[in-house]
């Protein structure tokens, strides 16, 4: 795995609809200077950028990265752009990390975002190339049949998505910087709400929203304040046109959470992991990945969101922070599961720490359910 | 109604107007005006009045003779919306009286503000002033102000020409006699449609290309209520179907059943337009309804 790497500040945006305010430099520097802020450090003391965003076709900027360089304090450094679409986010803090534990660099600024509101997703999801006879109408159309499919192989009962939809916002409610607060939000409210994409309805999607996360990566030499250390990191990919492919319970995660549980030494991962930050767009995605991530067996985990298990007060909480359901500016959102992992670890996620959180998982999922990244920080050093 | 013979019109206008003197500050204000600049009378207590005055309202003492060049864009501490504008009104259409204290004033001007609605304005925005052509050193110089700037609209436009080529154009040419023409992996024996030239599991090539026949099982679906230009109504079902004989699903189009008939397992058949219809495209299968055949357990 390396030289040690730590997360020693994190910068996020308040998440919201329309950032009408900022530009979309403005917007990536708020995030990056709270989070120089919250390791007590200025541009002057980076070395190099790593910038991540889902397609460029959602602000219509091309290679914005190239735009964003010197609005991060990148002149003269090196910088580059990740993109691995929705997981591009968590893939961003990873090549941010690997260059840490690699040994080239000190400190590593990651920046995430996305500015949803300057086109809309759907649409740029959807472009309908001639010839294709592709049907798929956003990523609610795309994923809905797979989670029909978990909810044939598994039997579970239909209201367990609304179940994580209403947790989830109900912990949004504690973030200061969660997009969607929907104060008394019930499972009653959530299934008063159009199905959009049958068996998803609209309040088990998640929000279209701008907003920015960043982090500063430091090497054990040059670590500052309070330290969250990486102690696992892993991404995996799989083609999406696949004979046999297991859509439901994608090969390449399963591989990704082995190899960074492998690193981490956890065996068991719903006993020794304290609090998940899970890329949970649709609500079912929850007991879907609860499975795919080894918290429970195959089948079984929507007992585990049935019980309980992942609110706030659980035994393994999920999302403490709202998730993606509760904030999705899409660049940004794996980087702000990687973020808020590593807010936990270091006692600093406010209204919404899971108390005495020693090891968390930050996870992100992007595509057609085909790249995945992962990493797995702690209290302690490795 | 008919014209009441006690009623009549009665117009009031001084001949050319009135000619009024401005006295030294009023002028000089307006003479800033026609170089389209706004200045203000900076009062002994140091306030800069805007429209300035000889004296300071508060007080009565005369002004200091200081004009500060204040703005140009200011802040709206208040407005009124005006509907239906009048004649002689500054503005044809809908817009809104309001008090703008200019950047650098410590008292607020009265102008018309152009908005699109009202809700476009609250006290605390900003506004811009628009000139008029040609100044003449009146209160109208200013023509009237507008929101700033917050916003632009960038069209982004790219024009592709999209060649299908490889294994896509042999597809299609199968498409167009009514055909749907698949592919099998050297080494792992899958078989892929539409089909492909190289194996997505192992990079194989696909050496033997094969005839699928244009009946599957649907494997799962999406009951979509959001509306689609490729689907005749809503809600549609877009669904996978495994075409037998293959090893990857389509996406395609259910028809011909009830979105909430549809079911996993089901089995069903393309639907071609007529022949004389038919071009080398996948409109060619308006959508797959079902055979009637029991449906399949699926593992």
């Amino acid at each position: 795995m390396g030289n040690r790497c730590a997360v020693i500040g994190v910068g996020q945006t308040y998440y919201t609809t329309k950032r009408r305010d900022v530009s979309i430099a403005g917007l990536v520097r708020e995030a990056a200077l709270r989070a120089l802020e919250d390791a007590g450090l200025t541009f002057k003391d980076i070395d190099a950028v790593v910038i991540g965003k889902a397609p460029d076709l959602f602000e219509g900027v091309m290679m914005p990265e190239a735009y964003l360089a010197d609005a991060l304090g990148a002149a003269g450094k090196p910088m580059m752009r990740v993109h691995t679409a929705g997981s591009v986010g968590g893939s961003t803090a990873l090549v941010g990390a690997s260059l840490i534990q690699g040994g080239v660099h000190e400190r590593v600024l990651v920046v995430a975002f996305e500015k949803q509101s300057e086109s809309n997703a759907t649409w740029a999801l959807s472009t309908h190339l001639p010839f294709s006879a592709s049907l798929v109408v956003g990523a609610g159309g795309y994923f809905a049949p797979h989670i029909r499919e978990y909810m044939r192989r598994t039997g579970a009962p239909g209201h367990i998505g609304t179940l994580v939809a209403v947790k989830d916002r109900l912990n949004a409610l504690k973030n200061p910087y969660a997009h969607l607060k929907i104060p008394g939000i019930d499972q009653k409210m959530v299934e008063s709400t159009p199905m959009l994409w049958e068996p998803i309805r609209y309040l088990e999607t998640c929000p279209s929203s701008d907003g920015a996360c960043a982090i500063v990566l430091s090497s054990e030499s040059a670590a500052t304040g309070t330290p969250a250390w990486v102690h696992g990191a892993a991404m995996r990919s799989e083609p999406i046109f696949r004979a046999a492919r297991d859509t439901v319970s994608p090969q390449a995660g399963k591989d990704c959470a082995a190899d960074v549980y492998r690193q981490a030494g956890i065996a068991d991962p719903r006993r020794q992991i304290d609090v998940a930050e899970v890329y949970v767009p649709f609500s079912w995605y929850e007991p879907m990945w609860l499975e795919n991530l080894g918290f429970a067996a195959e089948g079984e985990g929507w007992k585990l969101t049935e019980a309980g298990a992942t609110a706030l007060d659980g035994d393994t909480p999920w999302n403490a922070s709202g998730g993606v359901l509760s904030s999705n500016p899409i660049g940004a959102s794996g980087l702000i599961r990687f973020a808020e992992a590593a807010l936990q670890v270091r006692g600093m996620a406010g209204e919404h720490q899971v108390d005495g959180a020693r090891t968390a998982l930050g996870h992100a999922y992007g595509g057609g359910a085909q790249f995945f990244a992962m990493w797995i920080v702690g209290r302690e050093k490795p | 109604m008919p014209s009441d013979p006690l009623v009549a019109q009665h117009v009031l206008e001084f001949p050319g107007g009135y000619t009024r003197t401005t006295g030294p500050v009023i002028g000089r204000f307006l003479s800033e005006l026609r170089a389209r600049r706004i200045v203000g009378a900076r009062t002994a207590e140091g306030r800069v009045l805007v429209p300035p005055l000889e004296y300071d309202p508060a007080t009565g003492e005369p002004v200091t003779g200081e004009y500060v060049e204040v703005g140009p864009a200011g802040t709206i501490t208040t407005w009124a919306w005006v509907d239906e504008p009048l004649p002689g009104h500054p503005l044809d259409h809908p817009f809104a009286w309001a008090l703008i204290k200019l950047d650098g004033a410590d008292t607020a001007l009265l102008h018309a503000v152009a908005a699109d609605d009202p809700k476009a304005l609250s006290a605390g925005s900003r506004v811009w002033p628009v000139w008029r052509d040609r100044p003449t050193g009146h209160i109208t110089d200013l023509s009237h102000f507008v929101p700033e700037v917050t916003k632009i609209v960038s069209n982004v436009r790219a024009e592709y020409r999209l060649q299908a080529g490889g294994a896509l154009r042999v597809f299609l040419e199968g498409v167009a006699r009514g055909i749907l023409l698949g592919s099998r992996c050297a080494r792992c024996e899958k078989v892929y449609v539409p089909l492909r030239l190289a194996c997505p599991e192992c990079g194989s090539d696909l050496p033997d290309t094969l005839e699928l026949p244009d009946t599957g099982t649907i494997t799962t679906f999406a009951i979509n209520n959001l509306p689609d230009p490729r689907a005749p109504e809503v809600p549609f079902v877009s669904a996978y179907i495994l075409l037998d004989g293959a090893d990857i699903p389509m996406i395609a189009l259910i028809g011909d059943v009830p979105a909430h008939e549809v079911r996993q397992g089901m089995r069903v058949r393309a639907v071609w337009v007529p022949e004389n219809e038919r071009t080398a495209s996948m409109a060619n299968i308006r959508w797959f309804a079902p055979t009637g055949e029991p449906d399949v357990e699926l593992t």
